[in-house]
């Protein structure tokens, strides 16, 4: 049995438009990530996909449910402060937007050595900046990039600093929310290769979240299908892309756009009217590994 | 007339603090009624400057700086912003990429459109601006447009919210709609429908199309013809099934090999070395050449002209001269 590195039960998080109403985000939603895996979520805009890695990262702390990492339930105030250590350092995450998540005043040699200093943590590799210089080999840029800033570089490279940082305090678990939407085509397949290529040598856990989904077919070992705040669909990614179950799913895999016009103009996605989606049920294992939201019991 | 819009050797550059920044270097193409020309290519590669360009719609700092635009028979190179605004809307017109910051969100979607059919038609009646409003509704499937009419954009879906920038742009009855990205901001779902949408106004109203995006998957549903952008130069040109079927451009077999949608199962994604060259001082010779495998020494001597393969079909590279070696296997698929 492959060890459980993320244990996520029932996690409700609602956000407060104001004094009366609010809107649930992410609803009761349940799944289990195992160590070196590399999950994929994927999901419409407003499905609430980025709310749920807020609340793995406890950047926001949900209304419900519970959040194991590595045992620890990281929701629980007291059992975070007396392993904040662990959870602050082997969390690590990178971010869409690589324009506004890096300082553009800080230079690519502060960026990455920053987490490093404010763990205390001695660099393994001498000095801060040979740290640095390290990681940067890592991802595949030049160490002479260490005294720029990140408005000088271009958005592959931005993205591949970002990387770096996350990557310098050898974290367990990698979030990453849409790292590579922002990123040209010729550069999201550099960026897609370094993080199989990453993720092979340091061996984390790996949360993907993103819309193109010929993408998460390629990376990802298991996928989870979100739709309005629910987890629809989550099965290894090999058979979720041959055997849909959920309508939903059905739909989205069917928009997936072929680059051959031939078979593109050919093809007619199957449209999911989301007024008949029916919020009820619970993910039901029909097949091993493989959960679909349906309603009553499993048969 | 059968060439609705010519453009010949366009050059347009930018003054910056850096210097001048050669965005659209020597670039020649023509559109036809009822077509669809998709310009494909990275960022900066100056395929949204060329569509602001030939809409004269360039920021201060960018200019024309040789070549020439014919519209319609009419040479408008050198046309001002005011001889600009009697062509706008009647013979061009622009979706945009997103379209939450292409509407006011403090007014209705009936008013904006309307806004624009009144724009255009000065002396119409109200009744009459909105029997056309809904017309136009109808005609980009906002279904229900006497309910929706008084509905702002935050009430509308993303799809929904692109199909009014799209009445808006249609409002003027264009012979020729610039898309720039048009579902760049939408999801998937959305993506084919609205793709089919701009496909179905277009062969209705008989209106040429020039679509903006780098993403082959939306070029291979929506184009007739194509053409491939790279540091300012169309690299090639050519109808979809030439673009798609038989590439004769690297930096095209590039692009095609890195979809992970061609992908195979557990092999790494292909990719271009390199990066794109800086426009501020083009390299001399091809620009594609230092991130081209089968690059000739040519390459890095004299830039390539436009090299026939078929009347469709044309593509700079010099691996097409006659004296280049054969290239085998750049690209192919099942």
């Amino acid at each position: 049995m492959p060890e459980i590195l993320l244990d996520i039960q029932h996690l409700t998080h609602d956000f407060r438009l104001g004094r009366k109403r609010t809107v649930r985000a992410v609803d009761d939603v349940s799944f289990q990530m195992q160590k070196g895996e590399i999950f994929g979520l994927v999901g419409e805009s407003g499905s609430g996909k980025s709310t749920v890695a807020k609340c793995v990262m406890s950047i926001l702390s949900p209304s419900a449910g519970k959040i194991r990492y590595l045992g620890v339930n990281i929701c629980d105030p007291g059992q975070f402060r007396s392993h904040r250590k662990l959870l602050q350092t082997s969390r690590q995450m990178i971010f869409q937007d690589s324009t506004s998540s890096l300082n553009p005043r800080m230079t690519v040699a502060a960026i990455i050595s920053e987490p490093l200093e404010i763990h205390h943590i001695r660099p393994p590799r001498g000095s801060l900046r040979e740290e640095a210089a390290f990681q940067l080999k890592c991802v595949g840029l030049d160490p002479g990039c260490l005294d720029r800033r990140p408005p000088e570089l271009s958005g592959g490279q931005r993205q591949r600093v970002a990387i770096a940082r996350a990557l310098s305090m050898s974290p367990e678990l990698l979030v990453a929310d849409e790292p590579i939407a922002s990123l040209d085509v010729s550069i999201q397949a550099q960026i897609i290769n370094l993080f199989r290529h990453l993720q092979r040598e340091h061996g984390f856990t790996f949360l993907f979240i993103a819309h193109d989904l010929a993408v998460v077919r390629y990376l990802c070992d298991r996928v989870g299908v979100m739709l309005g705040g629910k987890l629809v669909e989550e099965a290894p990614s090999g058979e979720l892309f041959a055997n849909p179950l959920h309508p939903y799913t059905q739909a989205l895999l069917s928009a997936i756009p072929v680059p051959d016009p031939c078979r593109e103009r050919a093809r007619t996605p199957v449209i999911f009217d989301s007024a008949q989606f029916d919020r009820e049920g619970v993910l039901t294992e029909v097949l091993p590994g493989h959960r679909v939201l349906r309603k009553g019991a499993a048969s | 007339m059968s060439v609705l819009l010519e453009i010949k050797n366009l050059s347009v550059s930018f003054r910056t603090a850096q210097g001048e920044v050669e965005a659209v270097r020597d670039v020649s193409f023509s559109l036809s009624p009822g077509e669809v020309l998709a310009i494909v290519g990275e960022s900066g590669c100056g395929k949204s400057v060329l569509c602001r360009s030939i809409m004269k719609l360039l920021p201060g700092n960018g200019w024309i700086r040789g070549g020439t635009i014919l519209a319609d028979g009419t040479d408008i190179t050198h046309y001002t912003q005011r001889d600009m605004e009697r062509l706008r809307g009647r013979l061009f017109s622009m979706v945009f990429q997103d379209p939450l910051t292409a509407l006011n969100p403090t007014i209705t979607i009936g008013a904006q459109i309307a806004e624009a059919v009144r724009v255009h038609q000065p002396k119409a009646k109200k009744a009459a601006v909105r029997r056309r409003v809904l017309e136009l509704m109808d005609l980009v499937g906002i279904p229900g447009g006497e309910e929706r009419y008084g509905r702002y954009p935050h009430e509308f879906s993303g799809g929904m919210r692109q199909r009014s920038v799209m009445a808006i742009a249609l409002a003027s009855g264009p012979r020729i709609l610039f898309a720039d990205e048009p579902t760049t901001a939408l999801d998937v779902t959305i993506q084919a429908q609205i793709l089919d949408l701009l496909r179905d106004v277009q062969a209705r109203l008989g209106a040429a199309a020039i679509l903006v995006t780098h993403d082959l998957g939306v070029v291979a549903r929506a184009a007739d013809r194509v053409a491939v952008m790279y540091a300012g130069k169309i690299v090639e040109y050519g109808t979809v099934e030439d673009i798609f079927y038989d590439p004769r451009h690297p930096y095209t077999w590039g692009l095609l090999r890195s979809l992970p949608a061609w992908a195979e199962d557990g092999q790494p994604l292909y990719t271009i070395p390199g990066m794109p060259p800086s426009l501020i001082d083009p390299p001399k010779g091809d620009a594609f050449a230092c991130r081209n495998e089968y690059a000739l020494a040519i390459d890095y001597q004299e830039a390539p002209p436009m090299f026939r393969i078929s009347d469709t079909h044309y593509a700079a590279t010099w691996l097409l001269d006659a004296r280049a070696p054969k290239i085998q296997g750049g690209w192919s698929h099942a």
